[in-house]
């Protein structure tokens, strides 16, 4: 039996290669980078909001997860919208039951009507697991009739966004959800209602070019990576590179358009302050 | 001292440099919006939502900022065109939502500086003073310290418009108009005599609606005055609201 100063030494005199073999045989998952500012940590230190215990990037996880860190009171709407293949594209049916599988989705967002604190909301989760949270016809379509039922019903929108940004495998039907939302995020501003929008990791492309950047208030979880045009795109372009935190959304809050930066942990409370001001006793009622 | 030199130093005073302060005993549950959604967020403009007497209310204050570093970056309460986009977006909001706005004002002016020119500062006070006479919902100001030229203006453009006794309203800061007159900054205080910037000559040429005690502020009535006000405004109808704002200003 080798005591543990032996082993140590024993192990400190082996080969990287060695090493190597041995940290290969951790479980995977035990440990885990976090992707922002590479710190490795037990997986458990993330805790129940999943955050980098280090630099407080929250990582990406399911919405329905996402779902479970803000509101318990949730009834769910448009279960029922199926993916189409209008391209016909290869092998695209295969991805999106794939998709399916992981995040326990029809398509890439869970919207709702819920109840935060008190106060009942539309809610919208986008899921960055499903095909990178891209914007389809199916959960387009779903976005765009939350907001008319919230139109309708006289809610306020909390929309949370992450995605890759529109989907390839669509293409020009892609495209025309971000008009498609846009008009439906109009009218539902039009009726004097009240939208705020949540950045997550990562926000980018059609969906940053539309409806993640139309909201009355813009809130953002810590370290998300926010903006247009994908970074290696920009690189590849101008032959130049660019700093990590080019698209971060603390960048995006000193340029002017994000209004708070919010925890996971934080959100909730947040979102029933401002609700609670949102939903005040409106002074025409007052005689 | 003469009473305009007790006056501008009253208005001048460090105690009235923190906006926030002033916030909480006025409002609730203030939820601060930062951004203009073009260029920056400008820390001489302190904007958002807030309940008045558990009422929704949109805020819009300027500030200088408690110790040297804040007011570096407010240019001691001189906001710039990010400022003045930033209390335009959520003027606009509250219009949207119905909610009244009220605006606190301690300003020597908007920032002279060279960026603040280049993009734009006198294009946006003249957009935020002509979309503030469009705006449907009541509009209350009040002037707590310095309110100097159309960097002040830009935020008073309201139905009601009330000033500190210890508060200053001018065409420019008293150190500008002697530079301007006389070639020379230093001549501030003979400035100050000829400029009749106090409250009471403003009210008797009803450049403003009331002249507020101070004390009013600690012992609660002026919540209690702003949120009176403020239920009367919201009854009157939209147009009539609209045309007195315009013929207040007619009048000059």
């Amino acid at each position: 039996m080798s005591s543990f100063g032996e082993h140590v030494k024993r192990f400190s005199s082996r080969s990287v290669s060695m090493l190597k073999h041995y940290q290969a045989k951790v479980p995977n998952g035990i440990w885990q980078e976090c992707p922002h500012c590479h710190a490795s940590f037990y997986f458990k230190r993330a805790g129940q909001y999943r955050v980098c215990p280090e630099c407080g990037y929250g990582f990406r996880v399911t919405a329905r997860r996402r779902l479970k860190m803000l509101t318990k009171n949730f009834e769910e709407w448009d279960t029922d919208l199926e993916t189409k293949d209008p391209t016909e594209f290869p092998d695209y049916e295969h991805k999106i039951k794939k998709a399916q599988t992981v995040t326990h989705l029809k398509d890439g967002v869970l919207t709702g009507k819920a109840l935060i604190d008190e106060y009942p909301v539309a809610l919208g989760i986008m899921d960055p697991l499903f095909i990178m949270g891209s914007l389809g016809t199916a959960n387009g379509e779903r976005i765009a009739r939350m907001f008319e039922k919230a139109t309708e019903q006289r809610l306020p929108v909390v929309l949370l966004t992450a995605s890759g940004g529109a989907r390839m495998q669509e293409g020009i039907y892609s495209l025309m959800q971000m008009a498609k939302i846009s008009q439906a995020v109009n009218d539902h501003s039009a009726a004097g209602l009240a939208y705020i929008s949540v950045i997550m990791d990562p926000t980018t492309g059609g969906v940053t070019a539309s409806f993640a950047s139309q909201a009355d208030i813009t809130l953002a979880e810590p370290k998300a990576l926010f903006g247009f045009t994908g970074k290696r795109v920009i690189e590849q372009t101008i032959n130049k590179q660019l700093p990590d935190d080019f698209q971060s959304v603390e960048n995006s809050y000193k340029r002017g358009f994000i209004d708070e930066i919010v925890s996971r942990e934080q959100l909730p409370n947040r979102l029933s302050q401002l609700l609670g001001i949102l939903e005040a006793k409106e002074w025409g009622d007052t005689k | 001292m003469t009473d305009t030199q007790s006056i501008i130093a009253g208005a001048r005073s460090d105690r009235k440099a923190n906006v926030y302060e002033m916030i909480d005993q006025l409002f609730t549950d203030f939820f601060e919006m930062h951004g203009d959604q073009v260029s920056g967020d400008d820390s001489a403009i302190v904007a958002g939502l807030a309940k008045l007497s558990g009422h929704p209310v949109a805020l819009v204050a300027t500030q200088k900022g408690n110790n040297l570093e804040d007011r570096m970056a407010t240019h001691f309460g001189s906001p710039e065109p990010a400022g003045y986009r930033k209390s335009l977006r959520v003027m606009k909001l509250a219009e949207k939502l119905n909610f009244p706005i009220i605006t606190l004002i301690n300003t020597p002016g908007a920032y002279p500086g060279a960026d603040a020119e280049a993009s734009g500062q006198g294009q946006m006070i003249a957009k935020n003073i002509s979309e503030m006479l469009k705006i449907k919902v009541p509009i209350l100001t009040l002037i707590t310290g310095e309110a100097g030229s159309g960097g002040a203006l830009a935020l008073a453009c309201s139905d009601q418009i009330w000033m500190f006794e210890n508060s200053m309203y001018s065409v420019l800061s008293p150190e500008g108009f002697a530079s301007i007159m006389w070639k020379d900054a230093h001549l501030a205080d003979k400035a100050a005599e000829l400029m009749r910037l106090t409250p009471d000559w403003l009210l008797k040429q009803h450049a403003i609606h009331r002249v507020i005690p101070e004390n009013m502020l600690s012992d609660g009535s002026l919540k209690t005055e702003m949120t009176g006000v403020i239920r009367d405004l919201s009854h009157q109808n939209v147009a009539d609201r609209l045309k007195k704002r315009a013929a207040f200003f007619r009048r000059f």
